[in-house]
């Protein structure tokens, strides 16, 4: 592993007396790409998010490109900027066009000019498969176009990371290829990527690692064939057997805290 | 279902079913109408009503000013008024959603204040109060100022309420992307939150101006001259001078004039943004 572009130590949040993070540990080298799985509720989203501080940990730090984000003086707009996110409801601007989705955020935050916004808005539209749709509204768009406009969106400011939160999770089945091929060129490309997903085909073929959380801990890390392949813990069986045989699942209690079933 | 279980299932009610009932209340309703609409038509002095209210030659007589004067007036007093309610009320409303209390709290008071007093009471306030209390101040404009500032500040509460629920209904994700893509807080709420805001709000907000369209009439009692008259006003001068009614009629509807058309634009905006929703 390069340097590590990404560098979580000591990450706790919570939410009033509903603590979601509870220590997270976590490094991410220069072009690696790691997924993110685990049940709802264990707090890989909220993961994500205190990544580009869209939420505030509580304790803890968390390094981008080498500058400290939970630092409480740094230049937050500023930081971001190396940081793409995209969500998982898309959140493309529906007042304005494709074209102008990428390039107003360009002007107004990286100061470029009409000219130089507009080339690596074509630029990154083309990459993402949607250069007809420059002029379209996003609501005329299909799920999946909309969120690879997305996808296009934060990499027309030149992110030198992409958070993806839940990238295909609204969409439905038949527009999810789109969307994980557009990614899948992004990690071929070098880009450094955490990825929050459920897509266990796409961890599997396109991570470089695989993290597994649950109840606000990262329970195993490490190469996908080992975590999905033949994972250590009985929690990481037990959500992957669910997961990708959702039908042989039993009904279970319900429990505060999800410690493994019976299989 | 057999035929002998089913008199027991519904026992049959005494008197009216429902289905009569309902054709009985119906048609009463219809012989009210009709009874109401003969007597009056009955009871009117045709003849006075027309005569009080529909003289051609004392309507003929206010043309073109009832147009190039009044209407024109009004309709200045309005704009330059939601003008300043607009600036003021953008204002009021970022307050009311501020981080830091005291501009919260200021413009809650504001709002409570200028939503509870009639808007004569501002007019008056504006028109003699505040000469009276500070002798030598000069408001902007004259009238035409004191119109705009009177109006803006009654409009300006109302506005405020309806641009803040307009910037809380934008979703809470186009802030989380906008400040994911670098934009500061200010830069996002103005590039991103507050367009989607007024896209939301326009229904509304037209609908305030056409309360502030009828509002303006209060300048009625602010004492303005020939030239700053404005629809009532010069409806009420030409009735009294006239002795006749007609002016009135005639004043009222210009006002629909504009009104009406507004209402309608109002209504198929709303219809859109309920089409947009689904």
């Amino acid at each position: 592993m390069s340097r590590p572009e990404i560098r979580v130590s000591g990450l706790h949040k919570s939410f009033g007396s509903n603590e979601v993070l509870r220590g997270i540990d976590l490094e991410i080298g220069q072009g690696e790409v790691v997924c993110v799985i685990g049940p709802s509720g264990s707090g890989k989203s909220t993961l994500l998010r205190c990544v580009n501080l869209l939420e505030e940990p509580t304790r803890g730090q968390v390094f981008v490109g080498g500058t400290e984000l939970t630092d409480p003086d740094v230049d937050i707009d500023a930081a971001r900027r190396r940081i793409g996110m995209v969500f998982q409801q898309f959140n493309l601007f529906p007042h304005l066009t494709v074209t102008e989705n990428l390039t107003l955020p360009q002007r107004r935050v990286l100061r470029r000019s009409k000219a130089e916004a507009a080339k690596a808005a074509a630029e990154n539209l083309r990459r993402v498969g949607l250069a007809e749709k420059a002029d379209a509204y996003p609501s005329s768009l299909s799920g999946g176009q909309q969120q690879r406009v997305a996808i296009a969106r934060a990499l027309a400011m030149g992110p030198a990371v992409m958070l993806f939160d839940e990238p295909t999770s609204a969409l439905d089945p038949e527009l999810v290829g789109d969307v994980l091929a557009v990614m899948r060129m992004l990690a071929d490309e070098g880009m450094t990527m955490m990825v929050v997903t459920h897509e266990m085909t796409f961890a599997r073929e396109v991570a470089d690692r695989v993290v597994f959380m649950d109840g606000g801990v990262i329970v195993e890390d490490g190469a996908p064939e080992q975590v999905i392949g033949a994972p250590r813990h009985e929690r990481t069986r037990h959500f992957l057997s669910r997961l990708l045989d959702p039908a042989m699942a039993d009904v279970e209690e319900e429990t505060s805290d999800q410690v493994g079933g019976s299989e | 279902m057999t035929d002998t279980e089913k008199p027991q299932l519904q026992p049959r009610r005494k008197g009216l079913t429902r289905r009569q009932k309902r054709g009985l209340s119906r048609g009463a309703q219809y012989v009210v109408f009709v009874a109401a609409v003969i007597a009056f038509a009955v009871s009117a002095d045709w003849g006075r009503l027309k005569n009080q209210f529909a003289q051609a030659d004392i309507a003929e007589r206010m043309f073109p000013d009832v147009i190039t004067l009044a209407l024109k007036n009004t309709v200045l007093y309005t704009v330059t008024g939601f003008a300043v309610g607009l600036a003021l009320g953008m204002l009021i409303a970022l307050m009311r959603l501020s981080s830091v209390g005291p501009y919260r709290w200021l413009a809650g008071i504001y709002i409570e204040i200028f939503r509870g007093l009639p808007a004569l009471l501002i007019f008056i306030f504006i028109g003699v109060a505040v000469p009276l209390a500070f002798p030598g101040t000069e408001i902007v404009g004259g009238t035409y100022g004191k119109v705009a500032l009177a109006l803006g500040l009654v409009a300006a509460a109302y506005m405020a309420e309806t641009i803040r629920a307009g910037i809380q209904a934008v979703p809470k994700g186009q802030m989380e992307a906008a400040r994911s893509l670098g934009f500061s807080p200010a830069r996002a709420m103005v590039s991103i939150i507050i367009p989607q805001a007024f896209r939301i709000i326009l229904p509304p907000l037209t609908n305030e101006l056409v309360l502030l369209f009828k509002d303006s009439s209060l300048v009625l009692f602010l004492g303005v001259t020939l030239e700053e008259r404005e629809l009532s006003k010069y409806g009420r001068d030409l009735a009294s001078q006239t002795a006749n009614s007609t002016p009135i009629l005639v004043a009222g509807l210009c006002y629909l004039l504009i009104t009406v058309p507004l209402g309608f634009v109002v209504r198929r905006m709303e219809a859109k943004a309920q089409e947009a929703v689904k």
